[in-house]
């Protein structure tokens, strides 16, 4: 299973859709800083203990805000922490988060849509129906008032986004799924006795994912940054964790004097969620231009 | 279909996913872990005052119960009492909603005087410099988190350099306009009071500059894939071919017909800077719904939580209502599936 996987991504490498894919990611430079960007975000959010040095929780009452200096870059917070090293672990949280609630809204959202899509009737009836009322909400309100529900924390911040969140992947995968259930393959697929499920997983699921995927890569910028709200608001990710929107809120009582407790902190989430977005939109435009071929 | 029954259809539609929503937030707010009445009694609260306080509130009834004395109560515009201010929660939402509306407005403003210069420009240079400079500002914007973005503001334009006011609606030395509409910038212009109007114009700028980025946006992206879209059109070639200049073309043959989708976009925006004004709110210490909010959710206060949850969603769907009105109206063509 193992080598049929690495085979056919080699085979993909050498492939001239990659290399076409590889040219337009390369022609537009926006593409490439969002790349580079969250590329970035991703390497340092694996290699946060050899980056940052400094313990980001451990306190020290000697070294209370101190502005930035060689030994602290982004200076030190109201308890002695080196903001820098909790910029940097601040990525692990911001990145599991956001990993995590796209991932569980997207498997989520595209079984329940493309199974609403295909089977039509009374279950694609119910589905929409609930999606209108999901959709009735500001996101982050919803979100909010499920977190708060359910109590402050990491684990319930997860689920309060993941609860809002999957009705849009349902929603796209619904409407791929429309436009291919009576094509030819499906039909097809069907004279030869395949089973629904297969039909489903192993025909639909593979040409309704593209808009799923621009949607989930543009997710991923929006989850950073509601998880930075929800942080901030105090609804979120409690101190003494390193997560963006506490520290921004933390150091929001200092801005006057210690401006850089809430401006370095604050960097991250807008150059986070802006690798995201910039990615997304260009791998819109690439899938955009691929189709029009 | 015509347009009378399509309105007459969607408006049924919203009413059952308002009753959907009611449904939705009393399931959140009554099947919560969390505690209110101990968050507020303290845990040094003797079990006989719970109890009292729980029969109180009707805690102590099964959860069916509650829901239909709920509706019951909604349906004659009781939405309880807030547990933290000990007021009405209708009273409490009538007070603080003007201002929200005071700053969401004007942040439309300023997003709709943002995004559609920008997207213009962008289409006009599609795949130039320009083009690549607004779409850029653009996703800024929607990267930005608000509440960061208030934060350095107020501390470089106001704390550093003094050009604009710190948090609030209006100067401390400032009386307050007698209180007609809740709007301050439209009660001081009622009373003549244009000191107060000037300056609450003034306090104004800074949130209404913040959330307007953050909304412009979406305004920006649709009216440079609507213009450009539009700009392939023969229609425009042919007033092109007739030799009338690029200007007339852009402004009176293009731009009209482009303008249709950045209309429901902005109606769709307007639902969901109610969102960013929460994050506004808290920053610039503006009195509205979304420090309302914040702060009802913080402490658990679910009947609040409730009541302004329900208020934001009728806003939003009111808001979807009518572009989806106004859409079907402005252009014929769509048949209203």
């Amino acid at each position: 299973m193992h080598e049929v996987i690495t085979l056919a991504l080699m085979d993909y490498l050498k492939s001239e859709d990659f290399r076409i894919t590889l040219y337009l990611v390369r022609k537009s430079p926006l593409t490439m800083l969002g790349m580079t960007l969250t590329i970035s975000l991703i390497l340092f959010a694996i290699l946060a203990p050899y980056i940052a040095k400094q313990d980001p929780i451990e306190q020290d009452p000697s070294k209370r805000l101190l502005p930035p200096s060689p030994e602290h870059p982004f200076g030190t917070d109201q308890l002695g922490r080196d903001i820098f090293s909790r910029v940097i672990w601040g990525s692990r949280i911001s990145l599991t988060i956001a990993v995590i609630v796209v991932a569980i809204s997207f498997s989520t959202g595209t079984v329940l849509g493309i199974v609403a899509g295909y089977f039509g009737g009374k279950v694609d009836e119910l589905l929409m129906r609930i999606t209108d009322m999901f959709m009735a909400f500001p996101r982050l309100i919803l979100a909010m008032a499920v977190a708060a529900a359910l109590g402050p924390g990491i684990f319930n911040t997860v689920i309060a986004m993941a609860f809002v969140s999957w009705v849009y992947y349902a929603r796209l995968s619904r409407a791929s799924t429309l436009q291919v259930r009576e094509e030819m393959f499906v039909e097809a697929a069907r004279a030869i006795g395949a089973s629904n499920l297969r039909i489903l997983f192993k025909h639909i699921l593979p040409v309704t994912i593209s808009p799923v995927i621009v949607q989930a890569t543009l997710d991923m910028g929006g989850a950073i940054l509601t998880a930075a709200a929800l942080g901030f608001l105090g609804l979120g990710v409690q101190p003494p964790t390193p997560e963006w929107g506490v520290m921004v809120s933390e150091g929001r009582r200092f801005i006057t004097e210690q401006w850089w407790v809430s401006t370095f902190p604050g960097f991250a989430i807008l150059l986070a969620t802006l690798g995201f977005n910039l990615l997304g939109d260009g791998i819109n435009d690439i899938l955009n231009v691929r189709s029009r071929r | 279909m015509d347009l009378r029954t399509y309105v007459i259809r969607r408006f049924i539609l919203m009413i059952f996913v308002l009753f959907g929503i009611v449904v939705i937030t009393f399931v959140i707010s009554h099947v919560i872990p969390a505690d209110p009445i101990g968050a507020i009694l303290g845990p040094q609260a003797s079990p006989e005052l719970v109890e009292k306080i729980r029969r109180e509130w009707g805690f102590d009834k099964p959860l069916h119960e509650q829901f239909v004395d709920y509706i019951f109560k909604l349906m004659k515009g009781d939405l309880g009492k807030s547990i933290r201010t000990n007021n009405p929660v209708v009273e409490d939402l009538l007070y603080f909603f003007p201002a929200t509306i005071e700053l969401a407005t004007s942040a439309m403003i300023v997003a709709i005087a943002i995004g559609i210069p920008l997207g213009i420009i962008s289409a006009v240079k599609k795949d130039k410099w320009p083009d690549h400079i607004s779409r850029i500002f653009a996703l800024v914007g929607v990267s930005m988190p608000v509440f960061w973005l208030g934060l350095i503001l107020l501390f470089v334009l106001y704390y550093k350099l003094g050009i604009f006011p710190g948090p609030g609606r209006l100067d401390p030395g400032i009386p307050e306009p007698p209180r007609i509409t809740g709007l301050i910038t439209i009660d001081s212009l009622i009373s003549g009071n244009f000191k107060a109007l000037l300056n609450s114009l003034w306090h104004l700028a800074l949130p209404s500059f913040v959330l307007g980025y953050y909304a412009s946006a979406s305004i920006t992206r649709i009216t440079r894939t609507a213009l450009l879209e539009v700009l392939n059109q023969d229609y425009i070639k042919t007033a092109r071919s007739k030799g009338l200049a690029e200007r007339v073309v852009l402004f009176r043959h293009a731009l009209r017909n482009a303008l249709i989708p950045t209309t429901t976009v902005i109606g769709m925006t307007y639902g969901s800077l109610l969102e960013g004004a929460v994050l506004t709110e808290t920053i610039f210490a503006w009195p509205g719904l979304g420090r309302y909010s914040t702060g009802a959710f913080l402490s658990v206060d679910f009947l609040a939580v409730m009541g302004t949850t329900l208020l934001i969603a009728l806003i939003y769907s009111l808001a979807n209502l009518i572009v989806d009105i106004l859409y079907a109206f402005l252009d014929p063509r769509i048949r209203y599936a």
